[in-house]
């Protein structure tokens, strides 16, 4: 007989746990007396079934009939035995193992990554015939998002950085007598550089970073299962306006960036040095050919393609819990800040080669 | 909270939970206007009606998500939205547990932490205690398996218990289920209208059930509402058998018989 009295109350802390060993060599039919019984919740029925597990673990018969009605029928829904969940099992670090997994898990993703580019780009032949799926709604509403809302940033960071290149190439061009040599810094690195780099970095933080969660959302929500159902291919609905509308912007803020640059430069540069506006101007006409601008575009257009696809496929990999969306959000911003940069390198060094 | 005693001794004049002319809205569009009724202590209160009536949004105002744009909602007499969040916060965690339609689980948490969680931050209850009681909590609705699973790798129906199981976290004494047994087989759904009878027997609780499963509805429901989507209001009072049985209004009919379409063409998306 197993009495319990008093005030059983769980969420206050502090009652007692019924252990197998509790029982000793406890031999007759099971029961319970609750007459005393006070105040009791949830932190009772807890006790009690664990007493009846242990009971019934030691094959006695339980006899629950002097229950109160309340607490006998939350122990009927409750199972007489639970499976302890199995404990997690401890794995070994294999340095070998390790590498191999990370090296396999990078070809797989560049697979992944061509055999996305294939799909989309096979969407875009179709887009170009008019049979793909793609609703030029969304890649409106996206080139807007990534562009003409784009706009404050880019031009203040674009501004601020010519207006830094041109301090700094002030001070210490005036002390060759080189002051207007400052038009040609300026509108070199900006042209050829900053303004690519620095817009791809915006656009890698702000909308590379935007479309990986919301494909992550999506997925989380199950919304590409149901585009899959539908027959719909996520190429064409999703990645297609998304990449394209990278593309299309990434360049003309560029140009845009460029013309802050070169006016946050020529700013610094008169107010600081002394120099005329129009020999200024005449400077950078002269120091930065056109194919320098060419140079940038190209550029450009490698950046957008390679955010949008990083970022979706990341989006594409992501876990479903919320966590996993701030996860794949953070990747996206990081391998496309990581790219950019990456690219621009190599590009320096075609460029190089090819004698731009 | 769950205290059969003090409950039942308390006197029965002020009913539990009480709507006065509510009305809710989102920005200009109103959903329910003019809303009374009472819910009292240790009731299974059914709210029903059309799917899109409102009923949801009913209960959002009720635990604190929505702020009617007039009217009262009183908690054992108290003005609800007259009060400091700081007290409708503390009425909430203390007396609320609340399934959600779509069970909004934590994502990130396994089942057994998205029990335990509440308990975490809101009891001084040790980590074997709390782990202890979420195993119970999560037993009852027969999830006690699914402890070290991810929300994402359950069923839509198992992931209606655990939000279940979340909702008896605290012990609340009200508790609110927007479509419990939406999603779950028929022995699983009547196993959990025992649960619900079981809790309010066993624990004191009221509760506050929005269902369409009329069986559940007609089993365990000992009062109700029936909202309306075309009057934007209440157009029915009583416990679904009284309103099967007695109510003459052909919407409500309709429903409880699960027949479609009637004279004023009103019927429309009364049924499931
Ligand atoms: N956040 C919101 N903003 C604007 N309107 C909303 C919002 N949430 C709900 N509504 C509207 O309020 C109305 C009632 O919605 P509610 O979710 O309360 O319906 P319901 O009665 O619970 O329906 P169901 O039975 O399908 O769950 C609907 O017309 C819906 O469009
Ligand atoms: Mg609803």
């Amino acid at each position: 007989m197993l009495v319990v009295k008093g005030s059983w109350l769980g969420r206050l802390g502090g009652l007692p746990e019924f252990r197998s060993d509790d029982l000793g060599d406890f031999g007759g039919p099971f029961g319970f007396d609750t007459r005393d019984l006070g105040r009791w919740d949830t932190g009772l029925v807890a006790f009690l079934w664990d007493a009846i597990r242990a009971a019934t673990r030691s094959g006695l018969k339980i006899d629950r009939s002097s229950l109160p009605d309340a607490i006998r029928k939350l122990l009927d829904l409750l199972p007489d035995e639970i499976a302890e969940p199995p404990k997690p099992k401890r794995s070994v670090f294999r340095p070998f193992y390790w590498l191999g997994g990370k090296v396999i898990d990078a070809l797989t993703e560049v697979g992944a990554l061509s055999d996305l580019t294939v799909q989309m780009s096979g969407g875009g032949v179709r887009a170009v015939l008019g049979r793909a799926m793609l609703r030029p709604v969304d890649l409106f509403s996206n080139t807007r998002s990534a562009g003409p809302s784009a706009l404050t940033i880019v031009s203040v960071v674009n501004f601020l950085v010519g207006a830094i290149l041109a301090f700094v190439g002030a001070v210490q061009l005036r002390r060759f007598a080189a002051d207007i040599f400052v038009a040609d810094l300026v509108g070199l690195a900006v042209v050829r550089e900053m303004a690519a780099v620095m817009t791809g970095i915006i656009m890698a933080g702000r909308t590379g970073g935007a479309y990986a969660s919301r494909i992550a959302t999506m997925r989380g929500n199950e919304e590409l299962d149901a585009l899959a159902v539908v027959g719909i291919p996520v190429s064409d609905y999703l990645i297609l306006p998304s990449v394209l509308a990278l593309v299309i912007t990434m360049p003309v803020l560029y140009l845009y960036g460029c013309l802050l640059g070169i006016l946050g430069g020529f700013l610094v540069a008169i107010s600081m040095l002394n120099i005329t506006a129009l020999g200024y101007y005449q400077q950078t006409l002269g120091a930065v050919p056109f194919d320098q601008f060419a140079f940038g575009f190209v550029k450009t257009l490698a950046f957008g393609l390679m955010i949008g696809l990083v970022s979706c496929r990341i989006g594409l990999l992501a876990g479903r819990s919320a966590a996993d969306v701030g996860i794949a959000a953070t990747r996206a911003v990081v391998a496309g800040i990581v790219g950019v940069i990456a690219m621009d390198a190599i590009f320096a060094v075609l460029a190089d080669v090819v004698g731009v | 909270m769950a205290d059969p005693t003090i409950v039942r001794a308390q006197d029965g004049s002020t009913p539990l939970l009480a709507l006065r002319d509510v009305t809710l809205a989102f920005g200009p569009k109103v959903i329910q206007q003019k809303l009374s009724f009472d819910v009292n202590r240790g009731s299974i209160f059914a709210v029903m009606g059309g799917s899109g009536c409102g009923k949801s949004t009913v209960l959002k105002s009720m635990i604190g998500l929505l702020r009617p744009g007039e009217g009262q909602f009183l908690v054992e007499g108290e003005d609800y939205w007259a009060d400091t969040e700081q007290r409708r916060i503390e009425i909430g965690r203390g007396r609320f547990g609340v399934l959600f339609q779509n069970s909004a689980l934590w994502s990130a948490l396994t089942v057994g932490e998205n029990v335990a969680l509440p308990m975490q931050m809101f009891t001084k209850l040790d980590d074997v205690e709390i782990r202890r009681l979420s195993l119970l909590k999560l037993a009852l609705v027969g999830m006690e398996h699914a402890y070290d699973q991810l929300p994402a790798e359950l069923s839509g129906g198992m992931r209606k218990r655990a939000g279940l199981a979340r909702a008896l976290a605290l012990d609340p004494d009200i508790l609110f289920f927007d479509e419990p047994s939406a999603g779950l087989d028929p022995i699983t759904s009547s196993r959990l209208d025992d649960l619900i009878v079981n809790l309010r027997d066993g624990l004191g609780a009221t509760v506050v059930i929005v269902s369409h499963e009329l069986p559940s509805l007609f089993a365990i429901a000992d009062d109700g509402v029936f909202l309306s989507a075309t009057s934007k209001t209440s157009i029915a009072h009583g416990s679904p058998v009284f309103l099967r049985d007695y109510c003459s209004d052909p919407v409500v009919q309709d429903f409880m018989q699960r027949r479609h379409g009637n004279e004023d063409g009103s019927g429309r998306g009364q049924l499931r």
